[in-house]
């Protein structure tokens, strides 16, 4: 398989990536030239195999429901880039106002 | 400045020496910290230096000498964490413009754990971006520098914490291993470096890369002192649901025994027939099985053909994984935010553009198209399929072995900048990425050096084990360690 330029945009956008035109270039060429050695899996029978679910086999972990200390609202929001009475600010999302 | 150095000792040495009063911990906090002030400049293995952590850690030790209290197993060691871990009172970046200002809001389990086993946590080691890369120079912070030839990449992606540990800057350190990055860089710079099985050590705390391949382990100068760590890291987590609890936990004791007779040794015939191959590094391998056979194990060859399939798997898995875990890093919560955003998804788009490098978009792009509509099947899909292959190929050569060797490597440290297409780079993880799929455990050990352009470049053994077969694997790797008998030290702790 190989993609094209329109089809590294699309990608762009899915991984939410604003690349430079150069980007989209070079990550066309790289991208082309690792799926074209990751095809090399098709060398493998693999119609009967199971997919791997998990690594080894652990089932139903489950804990005792009681109530622990978790992160404080103070500890949450000290890395936030913004924020406003205690609640991370972002850009307006609703409404057509100007004043966002 | 201190005049202690002890970048000559191991961890059981420094402890033993604290509680006899040689030295305090206090001491050996600031002879560390020296060391690493006159060193790291060079070596740039830490992307932050922890004094207050230290030598609160240190007074903590010294209190119980004073009140003739038993110590913690590694009271007073020197120790340093991939800078993919989350502690309290320091910066976890992951070397990525992304967090480079991003605080710790809660511990990693495993860093927790090494801290109450009493070592002296002096910094946070530089990595490859995310992780991202197999000789450090995806960092945003610049790349690590291998302590035998500073022009030389020290491996990767867990750079810096390889990096410290050979340059006698940390005693002990840890690294994480989604694809090779703990046993990597461990090759490259001569340091004992172990990916411990899937479940053996919590991840919790641990940004996370590829979660099902993920695993934290040790690095450090001798066998026993990487099984001093295990102990005090592994064991289940109530943070982690992959951890288990496990009764067969003692790994210093098979470290100390170093007992091979009888045991069952495989050499992977056709991995070290793959071209590609350093002769010097085919050549090591050869002789250290041979040394297992004069130390009473029976060596036998074994054929892995589908492992070679490896890297296809693991290019999808782990970018697949990747993608989705590094989609929380959207400048909303933390991390980088571009300035005057237009709207939210404006906000997304350029924040992630200028926090993430290269190698990283690469990743996450690569990740996505392989989960993308209609692309799912065809590429996840087969690689989880090529995943069950693998590991039940490492089952039955564990019918028949202990043990497999393979080169850790396929090459000793190469020079900056020496491998710049991707696909290159990733060829360097052949050999540990399928140990990650199978999710298994296995352990670099050094097996001698070759000798390029005037470079002494350590040669690493790979020992792969079965599911929890750490015992059997600090065994055969401290037989071998201390047959060979080798001056691991490297230029920086020699001169």
């Amino acid at each position: 398989m190989s993609l094209s330029e329109q089809e590294v945009r699309h990608v762009a956008m899915l991984a939410r990536l604003a690349l430079t035109d150069e980007e989209v270039t070079s990550l066309q060429g790289d991208l082309n030239s690792i799926l074209s050695h990751i095809d090399t899996i098709r060398q493998l029978d693999l119609d009967s195999v199971p997919p791997t679910a998990h690594a080894i086999p652990v089932t139903n972990v489950t804990r005792p429901d009681v109530v622990v200390p978790g992160l404080s609202h103070r500890t949450a929001l000290m890395n936030a880039p913004a924020e406003q009475d205690g609640a991370f600010l972002i850009p307006q999302i609703t409404g057509g106002g100007d004043d966002a | 400045m201190s005049e202690l150095n002890l970048s000559a000792y191991t961890a059981a040495e420094i402890t033993a020496a604290i509680a006899r009063k040689e030295f305090s911990a206090r001491e050996a906090a600031g002879a560390a910290l020296a060391r690493i002030e006159a060193l790291d400049g060079d070596v740039h293995a830490l992307n932050q230096v922890t004094p207050d952590l230290a030598y609160a850690a240190a007074d903590r030790v010294d209190s119980l000498v004073a009140a003739g209290e038993p110590l913690p197993p590694l009271a007073g060691v020197p120790a340093a964490f991939k800078d993919n871990m989350n502690l309290i009172g320091t910066r976890t970046t992951c070397s990525s413009r992304i967090l480079a200002n991003y605080e710790s809001a809660y511990d990693c389990t495993a860093v927790a754990r090494l801290i109450a086993a009493g070592v002296l946590p002096l910094g946070k080691c530089n990595m490859d971006e995310f992780a991202f890369g197999s000789s450090g120079e995806s960092s945003a912070t610049g790349s690590a520098k291998n302590p035998w030839d500073l022009g030389r990449i020290p491996g990767g992606s867990s750079a810096g914490s390889a990096a410290a540990v050979a340059a006698g800057l940390a005693t002990v350190t840890l690294g994480s291993d989604t694809g090779g990055s703990i046993r990597q860089p461990g090759a490259m710079t001569g340091t004992v470096a172990l990916k411990p099985t899937y479940g053996r050590v919590s991840r919790y705390g641990c940004v996370a890369f590829a979660s099902s391949l993920d695993q934290i382990g040790p690095f450090s100068r001798t066998i026993e002192d990487s099984a001093r760590v295990l102990e005090a890291i592994c064991g289940k987590d109530s943070m982690d649901a992959t951890s288990v609890e496990r009764t067969d936990e003692q790994f210093v004791s098979a470290a100390r025994g170093a007992d091979v007779s009888g045991m069952r040794v495989g050499i992977v015939r056709d991995m070290l027939d793959m071209e590609g191959v350093s002769p010097q590094v085919r050549q090591s391998v050869l002789d250290a099985a041979a040394r297992y056979e004069a130390l009473g194990a029976t060596v036998g060859e074994v054929d892995l053909p589908t492992s070679q399939h490896g890297l296809a798997a693991y290019y999808i898995i782990g970018p697949a994984e990747a993608s989705s875990n590094l989609a929380r890093f959207d400048g909303i919560r933390y991390g980088h935010r571009v300035d005057a955003p237009t709207d939210t998804l404006d906000l997304y788009m350029r924040s992630r553009a200028e926090g993430f490098g290269t190698e990283a978009k690469r990743r996450i792009m690569l990740g996505t198209y392989a989960l993308s509509a209609g692309y799912y099947d065809a590429y996840y899909g087969q690689a989880q399929k090529a995943r069950t292959l693998i590991a039940s190929e490492f089952s039955s050569a564990f019918e028949r072995f202990d043990v497999l060797l393979t080169p850790t490597s396929p090459q000793v440290a190469w020079k900056f900048g020496e491998k710049s297409d991707p696909l290159t780079m990733y060829l360097a993880d052949i050999y540990t990425i399928p140990v990650n799929l199978a999710g298994n455990c296995a352990i670099n050990v050094p097996c001698g050096f070759a000798e390029e352009e005037g470079s002494r470049l350590p040669i690493g053994l790979q020992i792969i084990g079965d599911y929890f077969a750490e015992a059997k694997v600090f065994a055969a790797a401290a037989a071998i360690e201390r047959d060979l008998a080798l001056d691991l030290r490297s230029p920086l702790v020699t001169s």
